[in-house]
């Protein structure tokens, strides 16, 4: 199976640590990686700020890199990200149509649509394992990111991955569904209830007592990590890709 | 909504700063919010139909607003022909001027009124102030509300920023200035604060000539109006007045009584967490020797009719105003309903106000921006309201401009001031995206350059650093590794293929 990793700008440019775990674990499952090197961002943060004219040649940028039919799946450890994709472009496709713009940004997009899987998905639902031969000793605390849990449904994909992790122990975070504040854009335009939202959920990681949150998305981690890192707590953001990728011979660093 | 209650709000992130730095606030509304919302979910579990009824809510909402004007007509023909007279206001000042003269015709000076969220939305107390004539709520949330000079914050339960020692103050030292005083030694027990609700309210419906009311429903093929309520002291405003004025927004009209049956099991259980209300209260014209002898109902657009030439927002006109969006949203649920500037706050009010009101004022303009698109109220809506898909539609409105239409004309609206900074960044990311050469220089000037990068950013970034740390820049991008470690080897779509 050929694979794109679509890695998204944030992880390419501030956490190519996620990116080499997901090729290292794609790869010890038999899947054949490539990153095509003319990906950039999605246009999230564009679309979701109201610049939806903007996001349009990022989404036909997109479907034009990732398109090829030599891939049979394009695979991101983003659920904002996946989401975007999924979600979202086929409704600016609809959006163009209806604003009298005809079909060719619906047809662009449509070809990567049904192909593009956020990372755990990929792994339940397409390679049919749960049990990614990981080891990571350590107390891990997991939060679903909004993105990933509602526009997704992600489910109890990413914790069944992670029950299956060798030496590592899951604890359930209070109130894991409530969103941690980050939101793209809202994170600055309204930073008190935002920073409000992310103190709230380090605490409630600091009430479990484990040494690591876990999430699928990197965004989210940099604002939780951002307010951990604040407010001096002993827990860490980890994203769920670099977890999956550790194993006992080559343990995460 | 021109009745001015909400005139000159700060826009959203100022008015919210307050609430947020109130610890007693967000410890009330914490207890509050979560309360009501995990009681939703149990109310709501229990039904194994509940996605279709969602689903039936939702078609049947869409169906009556698609066809809003023929269902209209039929209400007006149906109240008519049942003894009650029709009014149509366009905006809140016709209404409130129709309400005040039919208040005048009965010589009275005073009216009892029960909760209703469209006479709040136009000023309608205010107005008839204005006109000489008093107006005492009656609905127990609202007489704190109105007793303490003060707000509604929610919308279902108006007066949840208050706490049991906070009503009781109000009490005393108001309810003496309003009719019958607080009884003496008044202490903050439930019973004790409910006792003296309603003795202060039984001297008022007594008295009362006149009510005013809202709907939650109106039923077009037999003319039927609907309140569903906690408490039975709507029940008092609507039978024992001798005059009833309803006054309703257009969109409340249902087509037929069975249409009910839906949302009489998703309304209690959306919001009171009920299965089903204590009251539910249904008045048909007039009926001799029986309730009121005359009623007037006004029907109310007030931006509503723009709100339904707009193809994306117009799904917010579905809302039946449970309010469980706002016991499930973590922004509401630390700025608190009055940093929303409107009768309706949270994420329905983010996406209704905006369109009702237009976005012209600092307020209005950025409360399509007072949420992070968690999705938790879309989740939880009742007649499924796509509220992030409305709220990111609304932003480009903020931003872009573009047609609306307002008062019935299809105009060109101008961007919102103080956009024009992330107007330009937008676009400097656009074209940057657009080309992964560009990217990369400016990802590999970053990764040179990260030494020196400072831990506070300037400009609106300084809102970012003031409460998180910055993530570091990595020594070397994913890319850079990848051609490193992997030669380029893309599969043919090479960095060179700018487009």
């Amino acid at each position: 199976m050929r694979v794109a990793l679509f890695l998204t700008c944030v992880n390419d440019t501030l956490y190519p640590d996620t990116g080499r775990a997901v090729v290292k674990l794609l790869t010890r499952l038999g899947v054949d990686v490539d990153f095509p090197m003319a990906q950039t961002c999605c246009g999230q943060a564009h679309y979701n700020t109201g610049y939806r004219h903007q996001a349009e040649p990022l989404a036909r940028h997109f479907s034009d890199v990732f398109g090829s039919d030599a891939y049979d799946a394009i695979v991101t450890p983003s659920g904002s990200c996946g989401a975007m994709v999924r979600e979202l472009y086929p409704r600016m496709g609809e959006r163009a149509r209806a604003e009298g713009r005809g079909d060719g940004l619906a047809r662009t997009v449509a070809p990567v649509v049904p192909k593009t899987y956020e990372l755990t998905e990929f792994l339940v639902d397409v390679l049919g394992v749960t049990d990614v031969g990981a080891y990571y000793p350590h107390t891990v605390t997991y939060h679903p990111t909004c993105h990933g849990l509602r526009a997704l449904g992600l489910a109890d994909r990413p914790t069944r991955l992670l029950r299956a992790v060798e030496g590592l122990e899951l604890v359930e975070l209070p109130g894991a569904d409530e969103c941690c504040g980050f939101g793209g854009t809202f994170a600055v335009k309204n930073a008190d209830v935002s920073a409000a939202m992310g103190a709230d959920k380090v605490r409630n990681a600091e009430s479990t007592g484990a040494e690591v949150l876990c999430a699928a998305d990197n965004s989210c981690l940099m604002h939780i990590g951002g307010t951990m890192a604040r407010l001096r707590t002993a827990v860490r953001p980890v994203h769920i890709a670099e977890i999956l990728a550790s194993t006992e011979e080559e343990p995460l660093s | 909504m021109s009745g001015g209650t909400f005139v000159g709000m700060p826009a959203f992130p100022a008015a919210a700063r307050e609430a947020v730095g109130d610890a007693t606030l967000r410890a009330n509304l914490r207890h509050a919010t979560h309360t009501i919302r995990d009681k939703r979910a149990r109310a709501v579990a229990e039904l194994s139909d509940w996605d279709r009824l969602r689903e039936a809510g939702k078609r049947i909402k869409d169906h009556t607003l698609r066809h809003l004007d023929h269902y209209l007509v039929r209400l007006e023909e149906s109240v008519e022909r049942a003894g009650g007279t029709v009014h149509w206001a366009a905006d809140a000042e016709e209404a409130n001027r129709i309400v005040a003269d039919l208040v005048r015709a009965t010589g009275e000076t005073e009216v009892v009124k029960v909760k209703s969220m469209a006479t709040q939305e136009i000023g309608l107390n205010e107005a008839l102030e204005a006109e000489g004539i008093r107006a005492y709520e009656t609905d127990l949330a609202e007489l704190i509300v109105q007793l303490g000079h003060d707000r509604p914050s929610h919308i279902l339960v108006p007066a949840i920023h208050r706490n049991r020692g906070e009503i009781r103050d109000i009490f005393r030292k108001e309810m003496g200035h309003w009719g019958r005083p607080a009884p003496d030694g008044l202490t903050d027990t439930p019973a004790e604060l409910a006792e003296a609700a309603r003795l202060h309210l039984r001297e008022k419906f007594l008295r009362a000539k006149v009510g005013i009311s809202g709907a939650n429903f109106m039923v077009a093929e037999t003319g039927t109006l609907v309140v569903v309520e906690s408490e039975g002291n709507g029940r008092m405003c609507l039978t024992l007045p001798e005059t009833l004025i309803s006054v309703v927004g257009i969109e409340k009209v249902v087509p037929a009584w069975r249409d009910l049956e839906v949302f009489l099991q998703t309304l209690p259980r959306s919001s009171t967490a009920e299965r089903m209300n204590p009251y539910t209260s249904m008045w048909t014209g007039t009926t001799d020797q029986d309730g009121p002898s005359a009623f007037h109902l006004v029907l109310l657009d007030n931006g509503r009719t723009d709100t339904l030439a707009d193809e994306v927002g117009r799904q917010a006109l579905r809302c039946i105003r449970c309010s469980a969006c706002l016991n499930v949203c973590p922004v509401y649920e630390r700025a608190g309903g009055h940093a929303y500037g409107s009768v309706y706050p949270g994420p329905i009010g983010a996406i209704l106000s905006p369109q009702l009101r237009g976005t012209g004022s600092d307020i209005d303009a950025s409360l399509p921006y007072a949420s992070s698109l968690c999705g938790a109220c879309y989740e939880v809506c009742p007649v499924a309201i796509d509220i992030p898909e409305v709220l990111v539609h609304l932003r480009e409105r903020v931003v872009q401009g573009g047609e609306a239409t307002r008062g019935g004309n299809r105009v060109t609206l101008r961007p919102a001031k103080g956009h024009a900074a992330e107007r330009a960044a937008m676009r400097a990311a656009g074209l940057a995206f657009a080309r992964p050469g560009a990217l990369r220089a400016g990802q590999r000037l970053a990764s040179r350059t990260r030494r020196l990068h400072p831990r506070t950013l300037p400009g609106p970034g300084r809102a970012w650093s003031a409460t998180r740390e910055l993530p570091e820049v990595p020594a070397e991008p994913f890319r850079d590794w990848w051609r490193r470690t992997r030669g380029g080897n893309s599969g043919g779509t090479t960095e060179g293929s700018d487009r």
